[in-house]
C-alpha cells in the first residue's frame, strides 16, 4: 500500500503521553497513516526510556520502547522556555491529534489542558487517559496496569478457584485503555470533518476495564445472587460451563472449548464422563467433568486427541508456545513479522498492525526514535510553517 | 456536540462476541446499527447462554453485547430476502460479517458484489486465523485463538501449565481492532470526499466516483493475540528467541523483574508494581533486601528477591503496608473483588452502570430491563449511555420494510 492510501494519511498526531496506554494509541494512529511526533523532555526523554525495562537492550533502547515506539518522531521540548514554547504552540496548531496520559491536573500545570489547547486550535482532538477519572477516591493513585487489574475486580477471573489473585501476564489494561481511546479519537475526527470542531475524548483505565469485564460484570449488577467463580480445576472462564480449558496430555496441552459432554465422552472413550451427559449438568458439574478430563487425557498425545475430535467438529486445538507458533504454517500464513532496519545497523524485529486494509497489511518503517532525532527537521517545518502566517499576514 | 458517528448506519451480520462488540461501540458513538439475523433463530449468542442466565428468551450474554441495537430478520438463502438486504446495504455506510471464509462468496454478498452495489461502504471482514493456511477452518472461538497464540504461557506461575485469560480476549481485542479499522476508513472517505468537493470547480465530480472511498477492512482472532503481545514477542524476536519465563512466585508480567507481582498478606493480597528495590525495602522495612546494587539483580535473581519478599509480606495486614508504601510514594495496592468494587466509592465514581430496557412486544409479552455497564469514553464531558436494551428477534423489520426499503423503492 503506497503511503498515500493509508487512510489517517495526512493526519498530525502530538503524543504527550508515557509508557503503554497512550503511545500504543499513537502507534496504531501512525499504523494507520496518521504522522506522529512523541514530544518529549530534553535529556531524559519519555519515562518509557528509562522506568520500562526489560533486559534486553537495542542500540540504546529496550526492546519494549522500541515495539511500542516505532515508525514516530521525537521532538525534545523544554517547557519553561519561552522560545521552545512557542515553537511548540506552533506545532498545535498544525495538529489534527494530541494525546496525553498524565495524571489528573498535570496537563493544567502545563498550560497544555484540553482548554488552553483548544484556544490555539479548535479544531484540535484532544485524547486524554486517566487511571481512575478525574473525581473519587482513586482519581490520584497511579494508573499502572497491575495497579488497574488488582482494583477492578480482574485478577479473581484467570487461573482457578484456589489460585489467589491471578494476572494477566499481559499489560491488558494498558492496551486496552489505548485502543478504546483510538475508537474515541477517530469517531471525533470523523465527526470534525462535518463540522469543523474538535473534541475533547477521556478515558479512564478503570473504565476500560470495567467495559472489558462488561460480561462477568453485566450478570452480578443484573443478578447480585449470582457469584462469579473461577473452577477448582483448570480454570479457564468463570462464567464458561463444561470442559472449557486447557488440558495436559502425555506430549503437551489440548485446549478444549465448548462442547457437549456426551460427545466428549464419546469420542475420547471416556466413559466416566456419560453420568454428566445432561446439558443441564454441564455448569453446576463442571469442576467434576474438568478432573475427569484432566486425569484421562494424559495417556495419549495431543496429536490422538485432536485427530478424534476434529473430523467430529468439536472445538478444540493444541496449546502453543511462541516457538511452536513461529515455526507453524499458519501463524506464517499471517505475514505477521516485520524487520525495521536501525542506523547501527541492527533490525528490529516486531510483530505488525493486526488490521488489514483494502487486502493490504499496514508496514512499519522504523525504529523507535532516539531522543530528539527530528529535533532539525521539525524546527524547520515550524519555520517555514512561521514564515508562511507572516507572507499571509503581508498580503 | 451530538454523538459523532450520528448518521452513519451499520449493517452487523455478525454473531457471538467479536463482531458485535465493534457494532456495540459504534453504536455507542453513534451509528445505528441493525443486525440482520436469521429468521427463527438470529444471532446465536441468543442462544449461548453463560451461568444459564437468561432474559426473556435471549441470553444475558446477548443483552450484554447487543443492546441499543435494532433487528431485522432475513433468509439470506431466500431470494425475497436477499434482495430486500441488498436495497439495505446501498443505503449503508459500514458492514460487518464473521462467516467463515467462502460464505458471504456464496451468498454473493462478498466485498466484490456489495462494491458493485455501494462503493462507498466499509466491509469489516473478523475471521479466525485469516483467509488462508492451514487453520483456515479452525473454529474461530476465543478459548482457541488463545490456545495457539502462545498466550497461555504467560500468566500464572512457572510450574503450572499454560494459563488461559479468564475473559474473551481475543473476542474483545479483535473486535476493537475492527472498529478501529472502519473508523479510519470512514475518516478516509469523509476527508476524500471533501477534499474532492472542495476541487470540484477544477476536477469535477470525478474524483469522488473514482476516489478510493470504500474499503475492505480486515481482522482476525489470532492476528489480534499476536499484536497483544507485541511487547514480549518484540523481546523475545530480538533476544535470540530465548523463550518467556514466567516467575516461581507473584508472576504478573514474564519481562518484568521483581517485585512486578500480587502477593499473599496476613488478610489478603497485595499489588506491587515496578520500581526501584532499594526503597521499596526501605518501605517495607526488610533488611534482606535493602542492599545495594540489589537493582541490578531485579530480574537475574527475580525468584530470590520475590520469595524474601513474599515471606515478609505475611507477617502484617494489606493496610499496614499499604500505609507505609503510600507514604513513600511506591506503586501498589490492595486487590479488590466484585463484592468490594461493586459498593466501592471509586466505582462509583465512574457512574459504569448502565440501565436498558425495552417494553413489552406483542407476541413476548414481557417487559424488558437489564443492568450492564456503559460505554467507558467521554467526549466533550458527555457519557454516551442509550437506555435502550438488546432487540427482540426481527423487532425492527417490519418498520424497516416501511422505511428504508420502502424510501428505497420510491427513489427508484
Amino acid at each position: 500500500m503506497s503511503e498515500l492510501q493509508r487512510p489517517l494519511d495526512g493526519l498530525l498526531v502530538l503524543d504527550f503521553s508515557q509508557f503503554l496506554s497512550g503511545p500504543s494509541a499513537a502507534l496504531r494512529l501512525a499504523d494507520l497513516g496518521a504522522r506522529v511526533i512523541k514530544i518529549e523532555r530534553p535529556e531524559r526523554g519519555e519515562d518509557g526510556r528509562n522506568l520500562y525495562l526489560s533486559d534486553c537492550v537495542l542500540e540504546g533502547e529496550s526492546t519494549l520502547f522500541h515495539a511500542i515506539n516505532r515508525d514516530k518522531e521525537s521532538f525534545c521540548v523544554n517547557l519553561k522556555d519561552p522560545t521552545q514554547r512557542d515553537a511548540l504552540n506552533t506545532l498545535i496548531k498544525q495538529a489534527d491529534i494530541l494525546i496525553a496520559n498524565f495524571r489528573p491536573g498535570v496537563m493544567h500545570r502545563l498550560g497544555l489542558d484540553y482548554q488552553s489547547v483548544k484556544s490555539l486550535n479548535p479544531g484540535i482532538v484532544y485524547g486524554e487517559i486517566s487511571g481512575y477519572g478525574l473525581v473519587g477516591p482513586w482519581a490520584e493513585r497511579p494508573g499502572q496496569d497491575l495497579l488497574l487489574q488488582a482494583l477492578s475486580g480482574l485478577t479473581w477471573l484467570s487461573g482457578s478457584r484456589a489460585d489467589g489473585p491471578v494476572a494477566m501476564g499481559v499489560p491488558v489494561a494498558d492496551i486496552f485503555t489505548g485502543a478504546q481511546l483510538v475508537q474515541g479519537i477517530l469517531a471525533a475526527v470523523f465527526a470534525r470533518e462535518f463540522s469543523g470542531e474538535g473534541s475533547h475524548v477521556q478515558i479512564s483505565m478503570l473504565e476500560a476495564m470495567l467495559d472489558f469485564q462488561f460480561e462477568p460484570l453485566t450478570i452480578a449488577l443484573h443478578d447480585p445472587e449470582q457469584s462469579i467463580e473461577r473452577a477448582a480445576v483448570n480454570g479457564a472462564h468463570a462464567l464458561v460451563a463444561g470442559a472449557y480449558g486447557f488440558y495436559r496430555t502425555q506430549d503437551g496441552y489440548i485446549a478444549l472449548s465448548m462442547g457437549r459432554v456426551e460427545d466428549l465422552a464419546r469420542l475420547l472413550d471416556c466413559p466416566a464422563l456419560l453420568p454428566f451427559s445432561d446439558p443441564a449438568l454441564a455448569f453446576a458439574e463442571r469442576d467434576a467433568i474438568k478432573q475427569i478430563l484432566a486425569d484421562h487425557l494424559p495417556c495419549q498425545t495431543t496429536a490422538h486427541w485432536l485427530s478424534l475430535l476434529e473430523p467430529a467438529d468439536i472445538w478444540c486445538a493444541e496449546v502453543l508456545d511462541w516457538e511452536q507458533l513461529l515455526a507453524h504454517e499458519g501463524f506464517k500464513t499471517l505475514d505477521m513479522l516485520q524487520s525495521l532496519p536501525m542506523p547501527g545497523g541492527n533490525a528490529l524485529t516486531t510483530s505488525r498492525c493486526p488490521i488489514r486494509i483494502d487486502e493490504q497489511c499496514l508496514w512499519g518503517s522504523q525504529p523507535a526514535p532516539q531522543l530528539g532525532q527530528h529535533q532539525a527537521t521539525i524546527n524547520q517545518e515550524i519555520q517555514s510553517f512561521h514564515n508562511a502566517l507572516k507572507g499571509k499576514s503581508h498580503e | 456536540m451530538t454523538q459523532p458517528l450520528k448518521g452513519i448506519t451499520v449493517l452487523e451480520f455478525s454473531q457471538y462476541l467479536a463482531g458485535p462488540y465493534a457494532g456495540l461501540r459504534l453504536a455507542d458513538l453513534g451509528a445505528r446499527v441493525i443486525k440482520i439475523e436469521r429468521p427463527g433463530s438470529g444471532d446465536a449468542c441468543r442462544n449461548l447462554a453463560t451461568k444459564d442466565l437468561w432474559v426473556d428468551g435471549d441470553s444475558l450474554l446477548f443483552h450484554t453485547i447487543n443492546r441499543n441495537k435494532e433487528s431485522f430478520c432475513a433468509d439470506l438463502k431466500n431470494p425475497g430476502d436477499l434482495a430486500a438486504v441488498r436495497q439495505l446495504i446501498r443505503q449503508a455506510d459500514v458492514m460487518t460479517h464473521n462467516f467463515r471464509p467462502g460464505v458471504m462468496e456464496k451468498i454473493g454478498l462478498d466485498y466484490t458484489s456489495v462494491q458493485a452495489i455501494n462503493p462507498r461502504i466499509i466491509y469489516g471482514e473478523v475471521s479466525g486465523y485469516g483467509n488462508e493456511g492451514p487453520w483456515v477452518h479452525k473454529p474461530g472461538q476465543d478459548l482457541l485463538a488463545q490456545a495457539v497464540s502462545g498466550l497461555g504461557w504467560l500468566s500464572g506461575n512457572r510450574d503450572q501449565g499454560p494459563v488461559p485469560l479468564g475473559l474473551a480476549i481475543a473476542d474483545m481485542l479483535c473486535g476493537t481492532h475492527l472498529a478501529q479499522g472502519i473508523l479510519a476508513a470512514l475518516v478516509r472517505r469523509q476527508r476524500a470526499t471533501k477534499r474532492s468537493g472542495n476541487d470540484s470547480v477544477n476536477k469535477g465530480a470525478e474524483e469522488i466516483e473514482t476516489g478510493n472511498t470504500g474499503a475492505k477492512v480486515q481482522v482476525s482472532l489470532l492476528e489480534s493475540m499476536i499484536d497483544f503481545q507485541f511487547e514480549g514477542l518484540t523481546t523475545y524476536l530480538n533476544n535470540g528467541q530465548q523463550s518467556p519465563s514466567r516467575s516461581e512466585i507473584a508472576n504478573a508480567h514474564a519481562f518484568l523483574g521483581a517485585p512486578y507481582g500480587i502477593y499473599q498478606t496476613k488478610d489478603h493480597w497485595i499489588a506491587i508494581s515496578m520500581g526501584p528495590l532499594g526503597p521499596l525495602a526501605e518501605a517495607l522495612v526488610c533488611p534482606a533486601l535493602n542492599r545495594n546494587d540489589i537493582d541490578k539483580e531485579a530480574f537475574s535473581q527475580r525468584d530470590t528477591i520475590k520469595a524474601t519478599l513474599a515471606e515478609h509480606l505475611r507477617t502484617q495486614s494489606t493496610d499496614y503496608w499499604m500505609q507505609r508504601l503510600n507514604a513513600a510514594a511506591i506503586w501498589a495496592s490492595e486487590v479488590v473483588d466484585y463484592d468490594t468494587l461493586l459498593q466501592h466509592p471509586a466505582f462509583k465514581a465512574v457512574a459504569m452502570e448502565l440501565q436498558v430496557s425495552r417494553p413489552a412486544q406483542n407476541a413476548r409479552g414481557n417487559e424488558v430491563t437489564v443492568t450492564t455497564t456503559r460505554c467507558p469514553l467521554q467526549i466533550n464531558g458527555q457519557r454516551f449511555a442509550s437506555h435502550r436494551a438488546a432487540p427482540v428477534l426481527g423487532a425492527d423489520t417490519a418498520h424497516i420494510r416501511q422505511t428504508l426499503l420502502a424510501k428505497q423503492e420510491v427513489a427508484q
